[in-house]
């Protein structure tokens, strides 16, 4: 049964107002088998396995806006720096590319140049199962904007790219964001991505990136979440990977949004893969961050490994779920799976569920998690030189954080969430 | 004088450990403090040093003629005394420069002195760990980290150099320790010896007390100083061990 929401008729009918348009053929029909996906399923509740400990509904009871606000956005790229950052700009401006964009080895095209042949139609939510995903189906029967990052066969690309998404939320607004990364052959990309918002009333972000990984090219891709409280945000991940390639996956959310929902797919699609899955939430007020996670071995001697860590603080709730699925052709996998959080407070809540399910009968995995507070032992030992009580539970959150975040290859990306980090524990310490 | 423990009480959940502690220290002083296991040494240091689950139940301590007791841990260290931790705690993640210029800076904020420059920092740094003969690398590691035991105890000494306090509390400093690496500790201590500091040796051997001489002996025995003397008193022990220490109290007890 589907539970319906004004929001729900609402997009029914913004849908089928605006399917008329002249798009390709197989992205009408792909729109259409999409928009049947969400328009059975709903929005799920919490009945939902995969939403058991997510509660969306109270945000989706805002009067949503379904088109992106128009306001100019100016000067935003000063605003949202991180510091002695070297890396290639672009920025999007409600989902907007407004200037050209000169990579060498890379091609940046707005969707709605891309969509106008059919060179996506291999690609686009080719593996998403979106009989399972609500959010994700919604976003490929409605997304407009976004771009396609695409490297060219060989390319290694000598900066990271830093994609800045900027959103004005002047009105209460719902929008879905999209972004295709497509590395071809023997190529090398890094994209960073972080969020600027102008506006305090409520943004729901119904995200969707996909991410192709052609033989022997290798992938690093960053999420910096540190939003303003009115954020919303569903993410849908999906990475797929071919033979010999290695993809990296950061997730770094610090306080902030309200909501954060972060879908990681990831399909191993040929041998000898290399998948790096690291995951950081620094949690604060009435924040609920939600991981959900899942890697599926389809073939023979691949290795993922992945490792998210959590501190909760204040009222916040965290959810952990990890899957992995080592499939009957997958033998000699190697997977490993560790969570780790850290509460500190009696009211912060985590939810953790590492799961593995295996098929194969010769593979190495693990899976694991923990829940603890402040080593006592510790704290004493550095007030014992002087250090005071803030600093101290600064250096301890840092030292906890440090297997995620000695992770992040781009020194400046790893200062800046050192430096968040510091900030925010200070802040929920005054 | 610089430390003065009036009848020193304290517990632990509900078990009485210190029983009435008197002691004297005066600048420029080193004492002893021997007893056998489970006598309260360590409990005494702790207690001195603020750890949290001991419970003070009576008595006083002034530090420089201060309220010793009602300080944090952090403004006891910061208004000079130290301790030498017996099993120093490894801290992954804290890299060992980070934390001694976080302990340097925020030592000197409370006095209202501005921030080491990196410069200064890096010379004090370099001057210490020649002087108490340390060379492990610091930067990049972590704190205590993949250090042997004889190496984290060099570094409490070494902690001990940069951070220059009035009163240190070596406790149990030599368990673990081979004889040249405590040779090379107890250089380290009577380098920084001088007339303006103090040190209260914690041993359970008097092998320490050969390398770092000290002033006066005291025995601690079942929570209480229960016999004090000069460097003579810890051979006697050598030679007799505890038993004899003990009688008198069981006895007086009965």
């Amino acid at each position: 049964m589907i539970t319906t929401t004004s929001l729900y008729d609402q997009l029914i009918s913004f849908y089928n107002n605006n399917s008329a348009g002249d798009e390709q053929p197989w992205l009408k029909d792909l729109r259409a088998r999409a928009f049947d996906a969400f328009s059975t399923q709903g929005f799920p509740t919490t009945k939902n396995e995969d939403w058991r400990f997510t509660n969306i509904s109270a945000y989706l009871k805002e009067n949503y806006s379904l088109l992106p606000g128009s306001v100019s956005l100016q000067n935003v790229k000063s605003a949202n720096a991180i510091p002695s950052f070297d890396g290639y700009e672009i920025v999007l401006k409600n989902g907007m590319l407004n200037e050209d964009v000169n990579i060498e080895g890379v091609k940046v095209t707005p969707f709605r140049t891309a969509l106008q042949d059919d060179h996506l139609k291999l690609y686009l939510s080719k593996f998403i199962p979106l009989q399972k995903n609500p959010f994700a189906a919604l976003n490929t029967a409605l997304f407009q904007n976004g771009i396609v990052i695409e490297a060219e066969k060989n390319a290694i690309v000598d900066k990271p790219i830093h994609l800045i998404h900027v959103y004005n939320a002047e009105d209460p607004v719902f929008i879905h964001p999209r972004l295709l990364v497509i590395a071809n052959r023997n190529s090398k990309l890094q994209v960073v991505e972080s969020v600027f918002v102008t506006g305090e009333s409520p943004l729901f972000l119904n995200n969707v990136t996909e991410c192709y990984i052609a033989e022997n090219a290798q992938v690093d891709k960053y999420y910096l979440q540190a939003f303003s409280p009115n954020i919303r945000l569903v993410n849908f991940t999906q990475c797929v990977q071919s033979s010999n390639s290695l993809y990296n996956n950061y997730t770094y959310t610090i306080p902030g949004a309200n909501l954060v929902r972060n879908n990681l797919h990831l399909d191993l699609n040929g041998t000898n893969t290399e998948s790096h899955l690291y995951g950081l939430y620094l949690t604060g007020s009435n924040q609920l961050v939600d991981n959900h996670t899942s890697v599926h071995h389809l073939f023979p001697n691949c290795m993922s490994n992945e490792l998210y860590k959590g501190v909760l603080m204040d009222s916040s709730r965290a959810v952990f779920n990890g899957k992995i699925f080592v499939h009957q052709d997958a033998q000699k996998t190697n997977a490993f799976q560790q969570n780790n959080n850290m509460l500190l407070s009696n009211k912060a809540v985590i939810d953790s569920k590492p799961q593995l399910e295996i098929f194969a009968d010769d593979v190495k995995c693990s899976h694991g998690s923990t829940v603890g507070s402040f080593n006592n032992e510790a704290l004493f030992y550095l007030k014992s030189r002087g250090i005071g009580e803030k600093a101290a539970r600064n250096l301890l959150v840092n030292a906890f954080a440090f297997d995620v975040t000695n992770k992040i290859q781009i020194p400046a990306v790893r200062k800046y969430i050192e430096k968040l980090i510091t900030q925010k524990m200070s802040e929920a310490y005054d | 004088m610089l430390l003065n423990i009036k009848n020193l009480q304290a517990k632990v959940e509900d078990k009485q450990i210190l029983k009435g502690v008197n002691l004297q220290v005066n600048a420029g002083e080193v004492h002893a403090i021997m007893g056998p296991n489970g006598s309260g040494k360590s409990s005494l240091a702790s207690v001195l040093a603020g750890r949290e689950n001991f419970e003070v139940t009576g008595g006083k301590v002034l530090f420089d003629d201060k309220d010793l007791l009602e300080f944090s841990p952090e403004d006891r260290a910061r208004e000079g005394l130290f301790l030498a931790f017996q099993y120093p705690v490894e801290i992954p993640g804290v890299s060992n420069i980070n934390f001694l210029r976080t302990a340097l800076n925020e030592i000197r904020a409370y006095h209202n002195q501005p921030t080491l420059e990196s410069k200064e920092f890096l010379r004090l740094t370099r001057e210490n760990q020649k002087l108490v003969e340390f060379d492990a690398k610091l930067t990049n590691r972590s704190l205590n980290e993949g250090f042997s035991g004889g190496e984290k105890k060099r570094n409490e000494i070494f902690q001990l150099a940069m951070l220059n306090p009035k009163l240190s509390i070596l406790d149990e400093t030599d368990s673990g320790l081979d004889i040249d690496a405590l040779r090379i500790v107890a250089n380290g201590v009577n380098k920084l010896r001088s007339d303006k500091n103090a040190f209260i040796v914690i041993t359970h051997y008097q092998r320490l007390l050969d390398y770092i001489v000290p002033d006066f002996v005291h025995v601690l025995y079942d929570g209480r100083i229960v016999k004090s003397g000069t460097r003579e008193l810890a051979l006697e022990l050598e030679e007799k061990g505890y038993d004899w220490i003990k009688e008198p109290v069981t006895s007086a007890s009965i």
